[in-house]
């Protein structure tokens, strides 16, 4: 029979450091899955994921086990990828570049039939990532947890360890500078 | 051109793609080998540290307070002695109380 959770995590505050790697093991893809939705760099996604195993087994203590160890570390890894793309802020000027041949055919397509142009296509994904990488951190954070992942404000709080009124002010906040950017976008191509 | 449908159409492009969960090849023991040779954090450590660099500015802002109270104790005139003022302000009540006999008894 396999240890659960808590049984690992008490072998390894007891100095066990070997039991901390099923840990690793079984929710690694989850965090990997989450850092790749804030860098595109694989070095980059690298670099998140073992900052966040690091803060994990340093703060494990802190863990008090009244909820899920996935619940604790999923807070761990969105406040992590927070803190890279503030560190990272200045980068995103550049990611502003012009839009790709296949980027201006697909905004062709949408703003001649809106309804027929597929979300699919390769095309719309990279330009949303454009569109993200515009964005300001706490803009980005909002529209990846709150529209792209639909989570709920509450659990939005709670990830990120801001108020409820906060999210709702920074979600407004967010969805008005996504149509800024997107405003910039179409001008850039019809001007 | 729409923007709001724009935006419902990327962000539905997000969602229809979500990132791959996938994990490069024995990154379980690469962490682990970081976690063996990264010291777990001593609280006693972090507190000798802090303290050490508070000294610096404490020391600097001791020489300072200490120079200025010099300075100001070497210019000031006898009448407007810090110790003369204490011992004035304290002994105000006791030099105004007029002298009342005790009738009591």
């Amino acid at each position: 029979m396999e240890p659960t959770d808590a049984e690992l995590i008490t072998a390894t505050l007891r100095g066990q450091a070997d039991s901390f790697e099923p840990l690793v093991r079984k929710y690694s893809p989850r965090v990997f899955g989450t850092a790749r939705r804030y860098a595109r760099r694989q070095s980059e996604v690298e670099d998140i994921v073992q900052e966040v195993w690091i803060k994990a087994y340093q703060k494990l203590h802190s863990f008090r086990g009244t909820a899920p160890f996935e619940h604790w570390l999923m807070r761990l890894t969105v406040r992590t990828c927070y803190d890279f793309l503030r560190a990272h802020q200045r980068n995103r000027e550049m990611a502003f570049s012009e839009l790709s041949n296949e980027e201006g055919d697909w905004l062709e397509s949408f703003a001649q039939a809106p309804e027929s142009s597929s979300e699919t296509a390769d095309a719309a994904r990279l330009l949303i990532e454009r569109v993200l990488a515009r964005l300001s951190p706490p803009a980005r954070l909002i529209i990846t947890l709150l529209e792209i992942e639909d989570r709920s404000v509450k659990e939005i709080a709670h990830l990120t360890g801001w108020s409820v009124t906060l999210v709702k002010v920074r979600a407004f906040r967010a969805r008005a500078e996504m149509r800024r950017v997107l405003a910039k976008i179409a001008k850039e191509k019809y001007l | 051109m729409n923007l709001g449908q724009l935006q419902q159409k990327l962000i539905a492009a997000a969602r229809a793609i979500p990132p791959s969960e996938q994990v490069p090849y024995a990154f379980e023991q690469r962490i682990l080998a970081r976690l063996r040779d990264c010291p777990a954090a001593d609280t006693w450590e972090l507190w000798s540290r802090a303290l050490w660099r508070a000294a610096a500015p404490c020391v600097a802002c001791m020489l300072l307070l200490g120079a200025w109270s010099y300075y100001v104790a070497s210019t000031r005139s006898p009448q407007t002695d810090l110790s003369q003022q204490f011992d004035n302000t304290v002994l105000a009540a006791t030099d105004q109380e007029p002298q009342v006999p005790d009738t009591s008894w």
